[in-house]
């Protein structure tokens, strides 16, 4: 009797490590080599795979086959009628039940050797070994970057596009940092953190826009003092009341736990975007603020006057000038937001949070104030979360509910949970991958091509479908993210990163 | 009184609809332990099934009769939504299982932007208007020129929830599978060596969660005649309110708290301003998890030392 | 039964439990029980599976709150009866003795009992921050003598020199206890990854650096080997000896109690059944009638089995 390769046994049946790589041979004694006897042979590997392709196949075309197959398409003010694209259903369930096939038969190969790497995974190794220098990589390249845009892109107004681009980011890795001290530190699920962001610019909008204030800065320190200064006074306002609304929120949620404390975050993000909206009187509702006044060089018009800032420093007047030094500005607040965190995290109360996020009762054990603890990291994340709210305010000089949606609230934890909870780094890549990607989305035009998907297609529109689509992928891929080892933050002899199996989540 | 009469009504109809929603939530809550925040974008393609398969039966097949195209659009659409389930937990959460917390939430919410974006992109950003399906109305009593009614379509969404509430039930308490979720709720990993197939158990979960909540998408898209594909996400948030004021993890939670939702809601809406009825929904929400984290019927956490 | 009056006994008090009952709704825990725990002694609570030991722990380190009775622990000395009654009446949780000061445990919040009172616990169920080092664990037990300025203190942020002096008092306290748990190596090493007895000193260690008076341990020697509970013993002992610090502990082994315990106090069913030295506790018919799972009138032919 010849055995089957042994190979075969699914790679579930036997623990990955003792599986035996070698054929027992015929004469082998059968009492030492028990094989399961439904072991399937070679052959059926292929055959497998093809059904398996099949019935995958199939199962995305019946899953597709109502939503794409038909289409309700208006035609005018008429009722609604049925436009069909079988075909298209049709190419799809082929791509799935492909893909699948060459999966099967290649990197899902039953019996194929799976690595298994104990200890550390090769991105932590590689982010402990990288970690010193990462940081002042990333930060010299971030001041760089606009002189790159130009240089790159050939003058100040070609770079234009580059530049907001980055101004983008940054906003985002700011904001990442900061919902990282709340959710990556502290380890409390905040689903409604776009809140404080709209606190910050609201604070900033109706505050530099406040006729009384204007007026009441005239009288005493001269016409126009207001509209050059409002942003820098505002900025610390803004941290502040957001900083404050932080503890309103943080105070009755503290209590609860997981999922409770995301949902009930998500509803007060909700209901402050929902006030936003309705009360109109404050807010101007959903029509929001305009003619917000532009950021100044402290107090310096970035405009073509002689008092301007390119006439001062005898520069030939640009409006790539302001963007250049809002790209800056958010620079150097999301340094600050670093710096911060980091010192935050040498502190009591940056160990105090992580504590609480590995174990709460064991905090309150060694006398630590659990709920003073969370509210500091509330509080903390909540005043970054303004001064990007300001600054996002002073950079569009508009500012709508329609900013601060549960879908921006999504992406910062997105970000932060990409990046690897509690990894400034992580973070701050994941920023770029996730925000810069979707930018580069809008790009697709070369899509629209004759040959390709025609003129009628818009890109744009695939933007969130893919973005959707990246966020269950890479979670199912690195479920802790991309950086998911912990760094000590004091040592005696050797920096050595936790490996993240071992540190927690947090559960509230 | 007649105006709380007709928003009595108005309330139980919607509350209806919010409970076969919260049942999916409460039911995968229970058995997981997550939120499955793409339930209430299931909700929503299931309104998008139902309308495909109406506009399928009458413009193409041309039938006329209203109760057996809304028995067939009822059928149709929880075969298609209880598989886009099944696809979903197969794909997004149960590679996710046993692993980190954020994990499943996060997927989740990317599943969420994915179905609603996914509907966008293949049906159109437009509302989809329906002609009304069932206009007639029953006028209750009539006092001081002011008609309180009760339109047809509200009785059939009232009885046809009724009615599968009941047949529901039975499913749980009664047979193996009811007994298997309820098995696995209290120690996943003792069901499975006491020979509970966990994985179907949690696949099944997901399919009758969604199956309710295409009988809702479908009374939402009758009861209305209009659906958009970003109607996923506020009737999704109402009724994970409602399952929390009914307490997480009971079944008779989800009703009786969708059901208040609705009311209140309508009553809401009715008596102070409309435009804050989200906010009343929202502040519910925190409140009751504030003040009430169990719920009305819900078993209250007790803390380990 | 001794006189349970705190301020009569011989010996002078740190933790007097007056009339302590804990009821979880129909179910009584603890049922009045009261016993004294010397000031430089080791207190053991033993008893039965069930007997309500831990609950008494809870409650005294403040992570239940009793139903009735009087939990007081004393600073500087004991109290006079006078000065006791005196905060009873106040509605204060503390107040200031001849002696010292004066807390009643039971009217404080959990993280008032350790940071005020400074009574430190172990867990039963050891509750180390496995994923940050041995190191940060000991540091994150010094929070309240490093947040004495507030919790966000400029000098902090700035690292200015008063704080690096901060810093490095606490990382010698730190480095002294790790001395002492002899895990100097594993300094960097994630909590979660050392062995089980390391895991358990570990987390004596850091109750420890929280200067407590009072230390409470949760079953100190559950799951060790010999040898680990031999080294554990004589970190118990070094404590007691070194330390200006009473221990108060919950055991099943009897080795560890009968070796290091100078008083025995025998729970079952959430009453108090004796209370004396280990000498006095072993042959006391009732307790050897609880262990063994005899009814009281037989305990005596047991006591004659067993040669007690």
């Amino acid at each position: 009797m010849v055995h089957p390769p042994v190979a075969d046994i699914p790679p579930g049946s036997l623990p990955s490590g003792s599986v035996p790589q070698v054929d027992v041979p015929a004469n082998g004694l059968p009492a030492l080599a028990p094989l399961p006897p439904a072991v399937p042979r070679q052959g059926s590997v292929v055959g497998s795979a093809v059904t398996d392709a099949v019935v995958s196949g199939l199962l995305t075309g019946l899953l597709l086959l109502p939503l794409v197959g038909f289409r309700a398409t208006e035609s005018g003010s008429g009722p609604l009628g049925l436009t069909y694209r079988f075909g298209l259903v049709a190419v799809f369930a082929g791509i799935v039940a492909v893909l699948r096939l060459v999966l099967n038969l290649t990197v899902w190969r039953r019996g194929r050797k799976v690595k298994t790497s104990e200890g550390p995974s090769a991105f932590a190794t590689l982010a402990l070994k990288a970690a010193p220098a990462l940081r002042p990589a990333f930060f010299s390249f971030a001041i760089a970057y606009p002189f790159l845009a130009i240089l790159l892109s050939g003058g100040l107004s070609p770079s234009r596009y580059w530049v907001d681009l980055g101004i983008y980011v940054l906003t985002y890795v700011m904001l990442g940092w900061g919902l990282n001290i709340v959710v990556g530190l502290a380890g409390l699920l905040d689903l409604g953190y776009v809140a404080f962001y709209a606190v910050g610019a609201y604070t900033f909008a109706l505050l530099s826009t406040s006729v009384p204030v204007n007026d009441f800065f005239a009288g005493h320190l001269g016409e126009g003092f207001w509209t050059a200064w409002s942003f820098w006074l505002c900025l610390p306002v803004s941290g502040i009341l957001a900083a404050f609304w932080g503890v309103i929120l943080g105070f009755p949620v503290l209590r609860l736990r997981g999922d409770y404390l995301a949902i009930v975050t998500l509803a007060f993000g909700e209901i402050i975007r929902l006030v936003l909206i309705n009360w109109v009187s404050l807010t101007n509702g959903g029509a929001g603020i305009s003619s917000i006044p532009p950021i100044s060089f402290f107090g310096v018009p970035f405009n073509a006057t002689d008092e301007g800032f390119a006439a001062k420093y005898g520069l030939d007047f640009d409006s790539m000038h302001r963007i250049i030094f809002l790209y800056f500005v958010i620079l150097a607040l999301a340094a600050l937001t670093a710096l911060v965190t980091i010192r935050l995290r040498q502190m009591p109360v940056g160990r105090a949070w992580e504590a609480l996020r590995e174990d709460e009762i064991a905090c309150r054990s060694l006398g630590i104030n659990t709920t003073l603890t969370k509210l500091t990291a509330f509080a903390t994340g909540a005043m970054f979360g303004g001064f990007a709210g300001a600054f996002f305010a002073v950079r569009v000089r508009f500012v709508s509910p329609e900013s601060f949606t549960f879908m921006e609230s999504a992406v910062i934890l997105a970000i932060v949970v990409l990046g690897g909870m509690g990894s400034q780094m992580g973070v701050a890549g994941a920023a770029i991958l996730l925000i810069g990607g979707m930018e580069m989305l809008r790009n697709l035009s070369f899509l629209k091509a004759d040959f390709l998907f025609g003129p009628d297609f818009d890109p744009s529109l695939y933007r969130m479908l893919i973005f959707g689509f990246a966020m269950v992928a890479v979670m199912v891929w690195r479920p802790r993210g991309l950086v998911s080892s912990r760094l000590p933050t004091i040592f005696l002899k050797e920096r050595k990163a936790v490996s993240s199996a071992l540190v927690k989540e947090g559960h509230g | 009184m007649e105006v709380f009469l007709q928003q009595l009504i108005n309330g139980l109809t919607l509350g209806s609809i919010y409970g076969l929603i919260a049942i999916g939530y409460t039911m995968v809550f229970g058995i997981i332990g997550m939120v499955n925040f793409a339930h209430g974008d299931v909700f929503m393609v299931s309104a998008f099934i139902g309308l495909i398969c109406v506009l399928l039966l009458t413009t193409v097949l041309g039938m006329s009769s209203i109760f057996l195209i809304l028995a067939i659009t009822l059928v149709v659409a929880m075969v298609f939504t209880g598989l886009v389930s099944w696809a979903i937990e197969r794909v997004a959460y149960r590679p996710l299982r046993g692993s980190f917390r954020l994990a499943p939430m996060i997927s989740a919410i990317g599943m969420s932007i994915l179905l609603s974006n996914f509907v966008q992109v293949a049906q159109g950003p437009r509302n989809k208007p329906l002609p009304p399906m069932v206009p007639d109305v029953f006028v209750v009593m009539e006092r001081n020129g002011y008609e309180v009614t009760l339109a047809y379509k509200q009785i059939i969404i009232m009885v046809v929830t009724a009615t599968l509430l009941a047949g529901f039930w039975w499913l749980v308490q009664k047979t193996s599978l009811g007994r298997a979720q309820r098995a696995c709720e209290q120690d996943r990993k003792m069901a499975a060596l006491l020979g509970v197939n966990v994985d179907l158990t949690i696949s099944l979960t997901f399919v009758i969660g969604a199956a309710l909540a295409a009988v809702a998408g479908v009374m939402y898209l009758m009861y209305y005649g209009v659906v958009n594909f970003a109607d996923g996400f506020v009737p999704g948030v109402k009724a994970f309110t409602a399952a929390v004021l009914g307490g997480i993890g009971s079944l008779p939670g989800a009703v009786l708290g969708g059901l208040l939702i609705g009311l209140i809601e309508t009553l809401w809406s009715a008596y102070f301003s409309i435009e804050y009825k989200d906010v009343a929904a929202f502040s519910i929400l925190v409140v009751t998890l504030i003040f009430l984290p169990q719920g009305l019927l819900g078993r209250p956490e007790v803390e380990k030392v | 039964m001794a006189s349970l009056d705190p301020v009569a006994g011989a010996r002078a008090p740190i933790l007097a439990v007056d009339h302590l009952s804990m009821r979880f709704g129909g179910l009584i825990a603890v049922n009045d029980v009261s016993f004294v725990a010397a000031r430089g002694e080791v207190t053991a609570v033993i008893g039965p599976n069930g007997a309500g030991k831990t609950t008494v722990f809870n409650c005294i380190t403040g992570f239940y709150k009793p139903s009735a009775g009087r939990l007081a622990l004393f600073h500087g000395g004991a109290a006079t009866p006078d000065e006791l009654d005196a905060v009873t009446a106040s509605g204060l949780s503390w107040g200031r003795t001849g002696a010292g000061a004066l807390y009643l445990l039971e009217r404080l919040p959990d993280h008032k009992v350790a940071s005020w009172a400074r009574v430190a616990r172990t867990f039963q169920n050891i509750r180390l921050f496995s994923g940050m080092t041995v190191l940060e664990n000991l540091l994150v037990a010094q929070h309240m003598s490093l947040t004495s300025a507030g919790l966000l203190n400029p000098a902090a942020l700035l690292n200015l020199p008063s704080w690096k002096r901060q810093q490095k008092g606490a990382m010698d306290k730190a480095l002294y206890w790790l001395d002492q748990i002899g895990l100097m190596e594993r300094a960097d090493d994630p909590a979660g990854d050392l062995p089980y007895g390391d895991q358990r000193r570990l987390e004596i260690a850091r109750a420890m650096c929280t200067n407590p008076v009072l230390l409470c341990l949760d079953e100190p020697a559950a799951g060790l080997n010999p040898r680990e509970s031999a080294a554990l013993n004589e970190l118990l002992l070094s404590i007691r000896r070194d330390h200006d610090t009473s221990i108060l502990l919950i055991e099943h082994d009897m080795s560890v109690v009968m070796e290091i315990s100078d008083h025995v106090v025998v729970l079952e069913y959430g009453c108090k059944i004796a209370d004396g030295t280990p000498q006095e506790v072993r042959t006391d018919p009732k307790v050897i009638a609880s262990y063994l799972g005899v009814e009281e009138d037989e305990a005596a032919v047991v006591e004659a089995e067993v040669g007690a």
